[in-house]
């Protein structure tokens, strides 16, 4: 197809409008149909029963009563589900999760499931299901669980990436190691040197949507599948693989989705809504309870890490070490991992090393959380670079530029980077008014930086112009905040047509090829990658029947602003030919017309991020108010810069509730004390002021248009930002996240005796 | 067991259904009636995500059972256009883009159109805490401020 996805430098017409979306008026209207609002002829309800211990050998279950109770279709176990023990780890994992086997690992985690006629048939038979549990001794604490006396999850388990292989068993699954040069010369030259040790609490990503399903299995063996997800190829490649299916008989259609934020990127009950379905013979819908959301579903690592930095008296940092724990539920995980790549990756380092540990403890499965694993790493990067500015008496602006990455730069995790935003983000920080703003009592303002690697990958796109010459674009990656309208601005700007000219969907799995999930921030990047690759080739399908109507050779006809044109004197009498008229006359000139592209979305560009946020903290209950804060980010190129602000503005969100409140709070029984919104408290409107956003275009090299992922790295900066700007409020080192009233007092209370 | 049979009026129409006494009215809505654009985001009226008008005033539906709903008058998401026509709100909502994942926005705009019926020109500070029992995950609540205030000035104009 030879598709050059270089960037071209071109001007733009639709792409950088801010036009209303095409799902809009659903959405405003309540016809929008999310996972929970549809519905099946004959369809049953299914329910999951939970274990309520955080560790037990589940000895026997006993389902004989609930099969009996009136109105049950099915009850399933984990013995209804294939047995993976010899088969592939990883997928072994994902099914146990979805219905424990031998052992249950966190309160929450799923042993049994029934489908009834109703949802209250389907409540009175979980209560009839009786498991025999051994509990066990178990550990939620990530520093807890890599003491050599922690109780086991896992017997199987020896730390991988270690130099000599352990003869013990461990809850420490693998350790990693990024950097280059040698820290302990690096250290050698450092006039001043920073060394804390920070951590922070698991927090959920909260979309409001709970995950929901609808799944209809035929006895001959094909089956479709409603759901909530970011990645319906995805969901369909696991639920196949794991029930024995062949992919091609699943149909996934993934609904509208209520917030996903990478927690949506897992299968957790679509397996067991499959297996009821099959068992059953009926639909099945299965809808978790926010509790189950919360208990089941979902969070990110809680963190334990421990940073050094040293620096010149000149502000030239020498040597920067990092040691990070990341808590991964009871499953092996790579969140430490892309915690040590993420921690340095804004700064120019000759000497650096970072190494992290994955970390088993009795939690729900840790889930990708919006740039997963980089803002705990940045919390505690940040949060020392911040102080060693102080010790050395810089601006910490001042500081961060002096050592920013640059284009050529190293980077901590090993390649080499092209044209990068971090120094353009921090000058763009350093001249913002909001800097020079004044500040009252007991009240503090803090930066920071953030950075995030942005994925590509698997993307496969449609483009099919109709006979009046409107325009369906079919994408496989799903919509999660407004990609339906930044594609079809770019499939308009290819074309040359109006934005109301093209109705972008999201096709079902039997309709399009394979996708990789909208995760990594790809969603736009890749998508928009593939529209301008179908754009391109519907174009060349147009030239060729404008060639053939005028009967001259194609390579004289070219494309411009939706029409094709006879290039050249000679042709000086051929009025140009519309989309609209060439479409109307595809029957006649050798039938539909339409692009296709089937790609791999390589370059995908690193995002950079600074934050600037003001705050108060009442130094009598030690509250925190967010007063002003500003997001300034590089987005490559903004396709719909409204959408793009919203995702500046919902990062930070995110990031403020992390920083201050949220966070997952267990009883010493193990079992999660807060599993709804009352307690697990997020960011309501009345607790945020407006959230102030700059726009930086740096292109990416990569992508015909510049266009940079944006989804992000929004959520890396804030929970530094905020850190350091209560810092510099009360006086103290906050080295505790969730930044809670109790932590702050005490904080504040334990300087004052210190 | 036996079934409550309930006379309502939604969205100006006189309703009948059948519930059971533990139902709640956002179930009998979405399951029974086939009104599902108030979204259950707890069930614990933590969300607002299931906001509705009762009478006037503004429950979520997850905490009202479907029998209270007896000789009242209900107005849901489903209501608040007329015909084609879009009110304020939800016109400013996509102006503004005050919606990312939208399962937040019909209980939004329930909320914001109470708020407005109840005070005409709202400050930021009464917007804010006039919507604070509403949880939006995606926006950071800005752009939606931001769409209640320029609604609030289109329809004082009106």
């Amino acid at each position: 197809m030879n598709f050059d996805p270089r960037y071209s430098g071109r001007s733009f017409t639709s792409v950088g409008t801010r036009p209303i979306r095409p799902d809009g008026v659903d959405k405003v209207t309540g016809r929008a149909r999310y996972g929970a609002d549809f519905n099946m002829a004959g369809q049953l309800v299914g329910r999951v029963l939970r274990s309520p211990h955080a560790h037990a050998k589940i000895r026997k279950i006993d389902t004989s009563k609930a099969e009996k109770l009136a109105g049950v279709k099915a009850v399933i176990t984990a013995a209804d589900l294939p047995d993976l023990t010899d088969g592939d780890a990883a997928m072994y994992d994902i099914l146990d999760n979805c219905m424990a086997r031998e052992k249950a690992f966190y309160d929450g985690h799923a042993v049994a499931a029934v489908a009834a006629v109703d949802a209250r048939t389907a409540r009175q038979a979980l209560k009839l299901i009786e498991v025999d549990y051994e509990v066990l001794p178990h550990v939620v604490d990530v520093d807890e669980a890599m003491k050599h006396t922690a109780p086991l999850l896992n017997d199987a388990i020896f730390t991988e990436g270690l130099d000599e292989k352990p003869v013990k068993p461990s809850n420490v699954t693998k350790r990693t190691q990024f950097g280059h040069g040698d820290i302990q010369e690096g250290f050698g030259q450092a006039d001043f040197v920073v060394e804390r040790s920070f951590k922070t609490e698991q927090t959920h990503q909260g979309y409001i949507e709970p995950h929901a399903c609808v799944a209809n299995v035929s006895s001959d063996g094909t089956a479709d599948l409603w759901v909530c997800t970011q990645g319906h190829f995805v969901y369909r490649q696991h639920c196949a693989q794991l029930l024995g299916m062949e992919a091609s008989k699943l149909r996934v259609t993934s609904s509208e989705i209520g917030g996903g934020f990478g927690g949506k990127t897992h299968v957790w009950a679509e397996p067991v809504a499959l297996a009821l379905s099959r068992k059953a013979g009926r639909p099945v819908k299965l809808v978790m309870t926010r509790d189950e959301v919360f208990r089941a579903s979902g969070p990110t690592s809680a963190t334990s890490i421990d940073v050094r930095i040293g620096a010149r008296k000149d502000g030239t940092i020498t040597a920067a070490e990092a040691t990070l724990r990341y808590s991964c539920g009871p499953y092996a995980g790579m969140w430490a991992e892309i915690g040590a790549m993420t921690a340095f990756a804004c700064y120019k380092l000759d000497n650096v090393k970072t190494v992290g540990y994955e970390v088993l403890v009795n939690r729900p499965k840790t889930a990708a959380y919006r740039a997963p694993s980089a803002p705990m790493a940045a919390f505690a990067v940040e949060s020392a670079v911040d102080e060693l500015a102080k010790e050395i008496g810089m601006d910490p602006v001042d500081f961060r530029i002096r050592n920013a990455a640059q284009e050529g730069t190293r980077s901590s995790y090993g390649p080499v980077y092209g044209p990068i935003g971090i120094g353009p983000t921090l000058e763009a920080a350093k001249n913002h008014p909001h800097m020079k703003a004044p500040l009252g009592k007991n009240q503090g303002r803090g930066m920071a930086c953030g950075f995030w690697f942005n994925f590509g990958g698997q993307t496969c796109t449609d483009l099919n112009i109709g006979m009046d010459g409107s325009v369906s674009l079919a994408v496989g990656t799903v919509d999660v905040g407004g990609s339906r309208a930044s594609l079809s601005l770019v499939a308009a700007e290819e074309l040359g047509i109006d934005y109301g000219q093209v109705k972008a969907v999201v096709a079902d799995t039997s309709s399009l090829g394979y996708n990789d999930m909208t995760d990594g921030s790809r969603g736009t990047f890749s998508s928009s990658m593939a529209t301008i690759s179908a754009a391109r080739n519907a174009i060349k399908v147009l030239r060729e029947r404008a060639a053939q109507t005028w009967d001259i050779p194609v390579d004289d006809v070219i494309w411009e602003k939706g029409h094709a044109i006879a290039k050249g004197e000679k042709y000086g009498n051929l009025a140009a030919l519309s989309l609209k008229e060439i479409a109307a006359a595809s029957g006649k000139t050798g039938g539909p017309i339409a692009g296709h592209s089937e790609l791999v979305a390589d370059g995908a560009g690193v995002s950079f991020a600074t934050h600037i946020c003001d705050i108060e903290v009442d130094p009598e209950t030690g509250s925190t108010r967010v007063l002003r804060y500003t997001v300034v980010q590089d987005a490559g190129k903004a396709v719909h810069p409204t959408y793009v602000e919203g995702q500046y503005q919902g990062g930070a969100a995110q990031g403020i509730g992390w920083a201050l409140n949220e966070e997952y709070i267990y009883g010493k029984d193990g079992r999660l004390q807060n599993p709804g919104f009352l307690d697990y408290r997020i960011p309501v409107c009345s607790d945020l002021p407006m959230i102030d956003t700059q726009i930086l275009e740096i292109p990416n090299p990569n992508h015909p248009y510049g266009v940079r992922g944006v989804g992000e790295t929004s959520i890396v900066p804030p929970l530094a930002a905020i850190a350091n700007a209560v810092s510099n409020a009360v006086g103290v080192r906050m080295t505790h996240i969730p930044m809670s009233p109790p932590r702050i007092l005490a904080a504040i209370e334990a300087e004052r005796e210190g | 067991m036996a079934g409550v049979a309930v006379s309502t009026t939604i969205n100006g129409d006189d309703v009948e259904y059948l519930c059971q006494p533990d139902e709640t009215l956002l179930d009998v809505l979405r399951d029974r009636l086939g009104l599902t654009g108030a979204k259950e985001g707890c069930g614990t009226g933590d969300c607002g995500a299931c906001s509705i008008i009762l009478d006037d005033r503004l429950v979520c539906s997850c905490l009202v059972l479907g029998a209270e709903a007896e000789g009242r008058r209900v107005e849901t998401i489903e209501g608040m256009a007329h015909g084609d026509s879009l009110h304020p709100l939800q016109q400013k909502f996509l102006e503004h883009a005050a919606l990312q994942c939208g399962i937040c926005t019909p209980g939004f705009l329930i909320a914001a159109k109470d708020l407005l019926a109840k005070n005409p020109d709202p400050t930021e500070e009464e917007i804010r805490f006039g919507l604070a029992g509403n949880l939006c995950r995606c926006t950071g609540y800005d752009k939606i401020v931001r769409a209640v205030q320029d609604a609030a000035s289109v329809m004082k104009g009106a």
